[in-house]
């Protein structure tokens, strides 16, 4: 059980090498031991998962070793409330993954050695409690995806591909610039623990060229992670990158890439600098709006299946942006409403998790259709719910959690976000709760154009969904109807690491004052 | 007539002579006797200034030197120009361009 | 105990739904034993609920149990049940109607290819319906509340094969959202302000003033507007009536019965706190509605676009009682109403039925069965459905002697004191008499052209059969139980609504200083109760009577009048244009912006402006380019070695080979530094 965390990083590697052993001609093998790397992986993950102490808000299974002391860079590992939701959805989105790639036929060893070694890049990332290593596990995670997405992709995946790397690079030079400044500002450390002691007050009152430095930074981070997440205006590679993308690769970007964007706001915006949360909540709300509207109108006009789940994506993650901004409701200036607070912030990381299995078992889904159909024009469709009953069950189930239906857990989450966002910011979250209204009205009408009315005349061939395909979706399928039950597992994980976090913020940011 | 000048005078005709036959001469043999003649001018000077100009007696043991230095020099060119006759059946020095690029 | 009957009537019918999706197909008789059975005992235990309240006779009871479903230290939801008298009867009207339709639809359905799909769905329903019933607080019944749109969206899209079903399920589901964002604000109000969802934490926090004046008005309107969507009131009412497009016994269970009542329970439940302002807002809405949709109702032709459009204004009748504060009365309407109005609808499945027969039988597809002028004359070939149809066709008209001349009444009684309270409102009563004049004249106008006068299509008439046992009881036991005693009881009094109901459902204080109390209401009501009776008996009998003259006797033709009257005809005939309009006016705007905006997003943004940046980098990329090339290197740098070169071969041609050459150039050099040293 020592150094569990490192295992959990890099089992995925040592799966890599052996692949890179298997002969030639073997892709059964490359699969299985693609299958099994990431199945142990899981197993781990569901160890942690267990043994976590949900009573402790702080970094659990920590790991330290040097690594440039003269730097002041160290390899730290650690867990908490935060991380772990995320390492358990990567470990199972990861896991399902290469089921969903089980058909690639194309370069299999490179596409598998690809597909591990970014596991490990976004594992590496949401354990790394050194801001250093975490820059290096940032950027692990990029090349593998590029090429995952250049190479094995659609039509237009060479464009897709360096849109994608290009993007995402120039939020990494700005989180670059952001890193170093605090690394100088904190004595020259890169230890995420004392950056999150030092940071808020070590910036006090900087000016650089004529702004405050914590708010220069903060833009900078912000920046950085928004790419990722995607918040609008900087969401223009998604689509793009989703429809152009192998289906197996789709789900890790909509299932856990996205994820990082906020992964990184949560544990270093909002550590390192928690009084520039003060300044930047009311931006985030309005963003959120923003997010959620146009990402659900974008999804309306989509003809393209897979285009409207990814435009979805963007819908969604405003909800979450929504639920992050609702941390400042527990400062005094709001009347320490901790009620709100408590509900915004759990409810975004609860978002975070919900979106990651409802979103890649969208695009699973999505997948299993092209597979047979070889496209995904939704008008192209129309009365399948005939041919294929259980298929078309499940993505009635898929889509009703998309648009936030009760008893699944897209629902909690969202209502939870809106809950906490509305006493600070009432007008913003009543013009977004149109997006439920919107986000009913292109699940229901892609469903009724895809499934409903007389079936076409070509379709008549398909076969419902196979078992190896249940197999992907079952899993998420479970997971999202139980905690839309009963979210008390999920929420006793995080709650106590959320109340450090608004600590975080509200104390130490009131302390550190703004700017 | 005793004087310096006179010496130098001739051995700048000498020099003279020898260099135009260095010059214009083709045949290597006959350049090889221009050499000697400006050798020997410079021995008349080395002379000249030894007796002049009170050097002791370092002029003459440098004309001795000289002399002994164009046995050897006439040893070798012959034995090059003898080469050259040998690979090339003349002993014209224009056809002997084998170096130049 | 009463806790465990409520969780077995909730997740009996939730445990057929999950048997019955799963593996419903392969159990014999594709397993409709295990929807019915399920929900036969949620009635047996509604009944032992209700028997129970019978013989504790407590018009206070109140029974209160949570569990904690989250809880984050500061938030903290709790979700449980609420057992009082009005969940007890809401409960048995669900479960009654609710086995009612299983039973009815053994038949009616017998034969679909969904036929175990549907009996899930309707599993689901009751699980979520009970769910809105039993709910202590509004989170939970939100929960429930977008679980029977789910339902109903799925059920109304049964036969999706036909496009028309398809888009009236997406429609009734997307209505209804527009309605629940309302009311989650509302919700969201509510929870801001007082921090609890419980209905009684609510209410205290209410009286005690936490939350008082406009925002209270805003949280009401709000929350109402849930009503509103699901009780398809106006302007959200243009889902109910495509909504036919699902089974009939379906429309019987939640477009009429039930469901669609779920509003008016809604605000029901929360009575105590809306403000006056709320409630007269509640009020007009409820009574335009209820003469609006009347005055749709007259011109319909579609025998369930009637009943449709007389649910819609049955249920702003309730609405109406509610607004004018009279909310007992409201809900004793919507429990006569489910009976007689579920009635109506299993007799129009009843006739629809029989038509769909016949016309199979004739191998017709293109005649419409559910059209009234291609009936006429059943009355002999039906007669049970005839019968029972005509005892809920007196009930709804408010006869004597039905129950729903007693509710009727009850709310006309509410709306008259509330008029006479406040002449301002005198719209209120006029919007109720009104519509009880209608409701008359077109139920009987229904029962006149589907069962009377002379069969329009004579070759279908040989084929048209009474329905089979399956369908004709429930009919006969819904219209028994829109006779008055059963309301009345202990008492025989068919002209006065007290009994067991109006005794054990007593009317709560509202919450919100200003407003009447109960007892006030109560006195008003009292007092124009006789006046009341009077004018409702009036209007009925005159309703009714217009419908004998026009429909029967023809002594007034109905088209000269309809030749007359053209404009409001063709008003009333198309709904008033209310879909025409939404979609011109709402849905194509909404779609055109949706594509402008997307086409921004990606032609414009991401092709112009995000690739622009792309575009500027390469292009600066490729002026530093050319700069770095020629300019920089080419010239530069390349240039020096060139010129090198350059210079070395015209330099090389010195080189001739030639010793004589060299030394005349040694000779030239040795003159030059002669001449040099010389000056």
């Amino acid at each position: 059980m020592d150094n569990i965390l490192s295992w959990i990083i890099w089992i995925p590697i040592i799966g890599m090498v052996a692949i890179g052993f298997v002969p030639r001609g073997q892709q059964d093998l490359i699969k299985k031991i693609a299958a099994v790397t990431t199945g142990i992986q899981l197993l781990v993950a569901v160890m942690i998962w267990i043994t976590f102490n949900p009573t402790d808000g702080s970094f659990q299974f920590m790991e330290r070793a040097e690594w440039i002391p003269s730097l002041g860079i160290a390899y730290i590992l650690g867990i908490d409330g935060l991380s772990l939701p995320m390492v358990a959805l990567n470990a199972l989105i990861a896991f399902l993954g290469v089921f969903v790639s089980w058909n690639i036929d194309r370069a299999v060893k490179g596409y598998f050695a690809l597909f591990l070694l970014l596991d490990t890049g976004i594992m590496g990332v949401f354990l790394s409690l050194d801001f250093f290593l975490f820059y290096v596990f940032w950027e692990v995670m990029l090349l593998p995806m590029y090429f995952l997405i250049g190479m094995w992709g659609g039509p237009q995946r060479e464009y897709a591909a360096i849109k994608f790397f290009l993007y995402t690079l120039f939020g990494s030079v700005l989180m670059l610039i952001a890193l170093l400044a605090l690394y100088f500002a904190c004595g020259k450390t890169f230890d995420m623990l004392l950056m999150m002691e030092r940071a808020p007050f070590a910036l006090d009152g900087v000016v650089w060229w004529g702004m405050s430095a914590i708010k220069v930074i903060w833009v900078l981070l912000f920046i950085g992670f928004a790419i990722k997440v995607p918040v609008f205006p900087f969401h223009t590679w998604l689509p793009l990158a989703h429809v152009e993308a192998p289906t197996a690769i789709s789900v890790v970007l909509a299932g856990i890439l996205l994820k990082l964007g906020v992964y990184g706001m949560l544990r270093i915006n909002y550590t390192m600098l928690p009084d520039a949360v003060w300044w930047f909540a009311g931006a985030f709300a309005v963003l959120g709006m923003i997010n959620v509207l146009w990402g659900a109108m974008c999804a309306l006009a989509q003809k393209d299946l897979k285009k409207m789940v990814a435009y979805s994506s963007i819908s969604h993650m405003g909800f979450l942006l929504l639920g992050m901004a609702a941390v400042i409701a527990g400062g005094a200036a709001n009347g320490s409403n901790l009620m709100a607070a408590q509900a915004g912030i759990n409810g975004a990381v609860f978002q975070m998790f919900n979106h990651g299995t409802i979103s890649a078992m969208l695009f699973i889904l999505v997948g299993v259709i092209y597979d047979q159909a070889h496209h995904r024009d939704i008008e192209g469709f129309g009365g399948l719910a005939a041919q294929m009953p259980v298929y078309s069950g499940i993505v009635a189930l898929a889509f009703f959690a998309g648009l936030g239906l009760p008893g699944l857990s897209g629902f909690v989450s969202e209502a939870m976000c809106f809950i906490g966002a509305f006493p600070v910011f009432r007008t913003i979250v009543i013009i977004s709760t149109i997006g439920i209204l919107l986000n009913a009205a292109y699940f229901l009408w892609a469903f009724q154009r895809m499934f409903f009315g007389k079936l076409n005349e070509k379709y008549t061939g398909l076969v419902d969904i196979n078992r190896r395909e249940l197999f992907t979706v079952v899993p998420l399928l479970a997971i999202t109807i139980f905690l839309g039950i009963y979210p008390r597992p999920f929420l006793d994980m995080i709650k106590e690491t959320m109340n450090v976090l608004i600590d975080q913020v509200v104390i130490v940011g009131g302390i550190a004052g703004i700017f | 007539m005793d004087s310096l000048q006179t010496y130098l005078f001739i051995s700048a005709i000498l020099f003279s002579l020898g260099l135009y036959g260095v010059i214009t001469r083709r045949n290597g043999i006959a350049v090889l006797m221009g050499i000697e003649l400006i050798l020997n001018s410079a021995n008349i000077n080395f002379i000249a200034f030894a007796r002049f100009g009170g050097m002791n007696l370092s002029g003459q043991v440098f004309a001795l030197f000289v002399i002994i230095m164009a046995a050897a020099e006439a040893a070798v060119a012959l034995a090059i120009i003898i080469n050259i006759f040998n690979n090339l059946q003349t002993v014209n020095i224009d056809e002997a361009q084998q170096l130049k690029l | 105990m009463l806790i465990n009957y409520a969780l077995g009537i909730l997740f009996l019918p939730l445990l057929s739904f999950i048997i019955l999706i799963l593996v419903g197909k392969r159990l014999p008789r594709q397993g409709d034993w295990v929807a019915i059975g399920s929900v036969l005992i949620t009635l047996i235990l509604s009944l032992a609920m209700f028997g129970s309240m019978l013989l504790s006779h407590d018009p206070g009871f109140s029974h209160e149990a949570s569990i904690e479903w989250m809880d984050l230290g500061a938030f903290r939801i709790e979700l449980g049940f609420l057992i009082d008298n009005i969940t007890i009867v809401m409960l048995l009207v669900v479960a009654l109607i609710s086995t009612m339709t299983h039973v009815f639809s053994i038949k009616y359905m017998a034969g679909d290819i969904r036929y175990s799909r549907y009996y899930a769905y309707l599993g689901l329903f009751t699980f979520s319906m009970n769910g809105i019933v039993l709910a202590n607080n509004l989170f939970s019944l939100y929960i429930f509340w977008e679980l029977v749109g789910v339902s109903s969206y799925l059920l109304i899209g049964h036969w999706f094969e036909k496009d028309s079903a398809a888009d009236a399920g997406k429609k009734a589901f997307l209505t209804n959202r527009v309605g629940d964002i309302g009311f989650f604000i509302g919700v969201m109000l509510i929870f801001t302000a007082l921090g609890t969802f419980n209905y009684g934490e609510i209410f205290q926090g209410v009286a005690q003033g936490d939350m008082a004046g406009t925002l209270l008005t805003l949280a009401g309107i709000g929350l109402f507007m849930g009503a509103i969507g699901k009780s398809s009131q106006f302007p959200l009412h243009i889902w109910l009536p495509d909504a036919m497009e699902g089974p009939t016994p379906v429309s019987a269970l939640m477009h009429a019965a039930t469901m669609v009542a779920a509003g008016v329970f809604l605000t029901v439940r929360l009575f105590p706190i809306f403000t006056p302002e709320a409630l007269l807002f509640i009020a007009y809405v409820g009574g335009f509605t209820a003469i609006f949709a009347a005055t749709i109702a007259i011109t319909q032709n579609d025998i369930k676009k009637v009943l449709a459009y007389s649910t819609v204004s049955q249920l702003g009748y309730m609405i109406l009682a509610v607004g004018t504060g009279a909310y007992i009365a409201g809900f004793f309407h919507l429990v006569t109403h489910a009976m007689f109005k579920a009635c109506l609808f299993y007799g129009s499945g009843s006739v629809i039925h029989a038509m769909h027969h016949a016309l199979h039988n004739k191998h017709d597809h293109d005649t419409d069965p559910q059209d009234m002028r291609n009936m006429g004359g059943f009355k002999s070939k039906m007669p049970v459905t005839y019968w029972t149809m005509v005892v809920a066709a007196l009930a709804i008209s408010g006869v004597p002697l039905f129950s729903g001349f007693l509710s009727k009444d009850a709310i006309l009684a509410g709306t008259l004191a509330f008029g006479t309270h406040h002449p301002q409102h005198f719209l209120l009563p006029i919007f109720g008499f009104g519509a009880a004049l209608i409701t008359a004249f077109y139920m009987f106008r229904l029962i006149f052209m589907t069962f009377h006068n002379e069969p329009k299509l004579p070759e279908l008439y040989d084929d048209i059969n009474e329905s089979p046992k399956e369908m004709t009881f429930p009919l006969v036991l819904l219209s028994t139980l829109s006779v008055f005693i059963f309301y009345t009881l202990p008492y025989f009094n068919p002209l006065s609504d007290h009994g067991w109901f109006m005794e054990l459902v007593k009317a709560k204080d509202s919450m919100v200083p200003g407003n009447p109390s109960a007892h006030e209401i109560a006195e008003g009501i009292h007092h124009s109760h006789t006046l009341t009776m009077i004018l409702s008996t009036l209007v009925a009998a005159l309703g009714i009577f217009l419908s004998w003259s026009v429909y029967l006797k023809k002594r007034i033709s109905a088209d000269a009048w309809a030749e007359k009257l053209t404009p409001y005809y063709n008003l009333s005939l198309n709904k008033y244009f209310f879909d025409e309009n939404y979609d011109k006016y709402l849905y194509q705007p909404l779609l055109r912006l949706a594509d402008r905006i997307s086409f921004i997003d990606w032609e414009l943004y991401d092709k112009y402006f995000i690739n622009g940046f792309g575009h500027v980098t390469k292009w600066l990329s490729f002026l530093t380019g050319r700069t770095d090339y020629d300019g920089l290197d080419q010239t530069i740098v390349d240039g020096l070695g060139r010129s090198m070169s350059k210079a070395g071969s015209t330099l090389k041609e010195v080189q001739t080979g030639r010793l004589q050459n060299y030394m005349l150039f040694a000779l030239f050099g040795v003159v030059i530094i002669v001449i040099f040293q010389s000056f």
